[in-house]
């Protein structure tokens, strides 16, 4: 009789076991499905530029799409590279996004510099300042911007595309940040030692927060190569355009009988960039934006 | 000697205070100042005009069609973007913490989207959605290729959409223009909500185990309330990015804002502000600024007077 209760319970707590495992199984199987059918359609924007872009124009027209390509077009690249000059557009975005970095982290230095170490009268009120100037949106300062630089005579120059980008209040914020989380000890051992301010900042704060300046960098690339309504209304001629205004100028027609082969692979090209230094400084980019929310 | 330190932080600040000076203080003022006065023109200012003090500008753009036609779309755009991307977001960062296998690799592909151009890859979108051909929904009509969302659509036994070109309808646009924008606004939500799952304490998660409380339990008592700040801030800066909507829609219909026949009709605050000023009317581009400048703040303050009531820290 007692053998066969337990008998009896083992049953019990093995299908109530089963049943617990399988429906474990079963949210697991669940969870994934969903993550891959979100990663499908996450990715299939890419998938669909890409092999779009090595079609033949005939394929492309097909009324049943085709998946992949029957032959490959790679002819639509050098087209797309001719069509839109993107040479030209390449150029002229490496120099400015390049000079515009290079200032930037020169000013940015020093100023998260001063908030972070020296003493002046009023720092605390002048940041509050500035960080609240975070809020305004851009288009604010643009209207005035505008006329600015049109007295200033910097219509279609790289200057203007330059100059009036090189404070960011954002940068400056970060990078104070991580030059208040050096240790404070450090500054004054080396002031006692007679080490110059600037000696110091050059030689021990700026190596140590490494890390931060190529996320200001790589993110002040990605802005300079992803801009758009500044350069658009400041510099529109061709030996100043930059390469977003320029592809969207070389590719007006949006809908209607476009030639997308052609227009996908100038797309590819303009993106590659973009991928090869996520693929390779990913880290990185997802730290910086991780504080952030701002796009380039 | 305190006083040559302070002369040299304000040699070290120097650069940036002048740019600031220059491109943000002086911007500030001058907006304000050119709101105020009536109908003001650069070009007329220019050419000695005065003009009267006032708040003029403010009442004629409210009473603008354009204007408000540029506010309902944003504010539609806004309010259909920031629940679903959230929603979308919370989910996929829920899943994406629950499990171990393949959890990098998933985390790079849904950070993907990024890294791209809005433009660029608005252009693409508008590739998927186009129809090739004439398609007016009328009898003769040559439809070449229908697009691949409409290939989609077909396979699965539905009826083709005129998406996104002439002749196509305001829902249909908008529906574009919501799925681009959602697909663009994941990648930051999941990277914040996943690191911010990251960093619960597992304790709870233990506690709730050992009660046997159920998943959705949970998922509604423990990871939202924790996660709420988070929650706050994507939802903030959702808002925020929301408002300023603009390069995404030249990406996918171009400068003409609109399918063909009907131009600027996806028109945005920001569209708005820059087509003002094209055409030299920056007492009326100003005014729509400080207009869309108090409506991002109202918003900000209205969550985070929500967040003090509702997030758990």
């Amino acid at each position: 009789m007692a053998n066969q209760m337990s008998v009896l319970s083992a049953k019990r707590i093995r299908a109530q076991f089963v049943r617990q495992s399988l429906g474990k199984a079963l949210f697991y199987a669940a969870i994934y499905a969903f993550l891959l059918v979100m990663a499908v359609i996450v990715l299939f924007p890419f998938y669909w530029m890409l092999i779009s872009s090595v079609k033949t124009l005939d394929e492309y027209r097909l009324s049943v799409p085709t998946f992949w390509p029957r032959v490959l077009m790679l002819n639509n690249y050098i087209s797309a590279f001719t069509t839109a000059k993107l040479g030209r557009l390449f150029i002229n975005t490496m120099i400015v996004g390049v000079v515009s970095t290079l200032l930037s982290l020169v000013i940015t230095i020093l100023t998260a510099f001063a908030f972070a170490r020296l003493e002046f009268k009023g720092k605390e009120l002048l940041f509050a300042a500035l960080l609240a100037t975070m809020m305004i949106p851009g288009e604010l300062f643009t209207i005035t911007n505008y006329g600015t630089i049109t007295t200033f005579g910097w219509k279609n120059t790289y200057t203007v595309l330059i100059v009036p980008f090189l404070v960011s209040v954002f940068y400056i914020y970060l990078l104070r940040q991580s030059f208040l989380q050096i240790p404070n000890e450090l500054y004054l051992a080396a002031k006692v030692d007679g080490t110059k301010d600037i000696k110091y900042l050059w030689k021990v704060m700026v190596p140590l927060s490494l890390p931060t300046l190529i996320s200001i960098t790589i993110l002040k690339m990605m802005g300079a190569w992803n801009s758009y309504i500044w350069p658009r209304l400041v510099a529109n001629d061709d030996a100043h355009r930059l390469i977003t205004n320029g592809l969207r100028s070389a590719f007006t027609d949006t809908t209607g009988d476009v030639n997308y082969p052609v227009q996908m692979a100038a797309v590819a090209l303009v993106s590659a960039p973009l991928f090869l230094v996520f693929v390779f400084l990913r880290k990185y980019i997802m730290s910086g934006v991780s504080r952030s929310g701002i796009k380039g | 000697m305190v006083n040559s330190k302070q002369w040299k932080a304000w040699l070290y600040l120097a650069p940036a205070l002048v740019l600031l000076m220059v491109f943000t203080v002086w911007p500030i003022i001058n907006t304000v100042r050119m709101s105020l006065l009536e109908n003001y023109s650069g070009l007329k200012a220019a050419g000695g005009a005065t003009f009267n003090l006032g708040f003029g500008n403010f009442v004629k753009v409210v009473k603008y069609k354009r204007f408000v036609s540029c506010l309902k779309n944003t504010v539609l755009l806004c309010l259909w973007t920031v629940p679903i991307s959230t929603l979308l977001a919370l989910l996929i960062a829920v899943a994406l913490n629950s499990i171990k296998f393949l959890q990098k690799a998933l985390q790079t592909i849904f950070f993907l989207p990024y890294v791209t151009n809005s433009i660029a890859i608005g252009m693409v979108f508008a590739a998927m959605f186009n129809i090739v051909g004439s398609f007016y929904g009328t009898e003769n009509e040559i439809v070449v290729t229908a697009g691949i969302i409409n290939n989609i659509i077909e396979f699965f036994g539905g009826h083709r959409v005129n998406w996104i070109n002439s002749g196509s309808t305001y829902t249909a646009n908008m529906a574009v223009m919501v799925v681009y924008i959602v697909w663009n606004a994941l990648p930051f939500k999941i990277l914040i909500l996943l690191g911010g799952l990251q960093a619960i304490n597992k304790q709870y998660y233990e506690a709730a185990k050992v009660d046997s409380t159920p998943r959705w339990r949970v998922f509604t008592r423990i990871t939202v309330p924790l996660l709420s700040p988070m929650l706050a801030y994507v939802i903030i800066t959702g808002f925020i990015g929301g408002f300023k909507e603009y390069t995404s829609i030249v990406g996918i219909f171009g400068e003409t804002m609109g399918p063909a026949n009907e131009p600027l009709r996806l028109n945005t605050m920001v569209g708005f502000i820059y087509d003002s000023l094209s055409n030299n009317s920056q007492g009326r581009a100003s005014a729509a600024a400080l207009i869309l400048f108090s409506i991002i703040l109202a918003v900000t303050l209205i969550n985070l007077w929500v967040s003090k009531k509702r997030v758990h820290y």
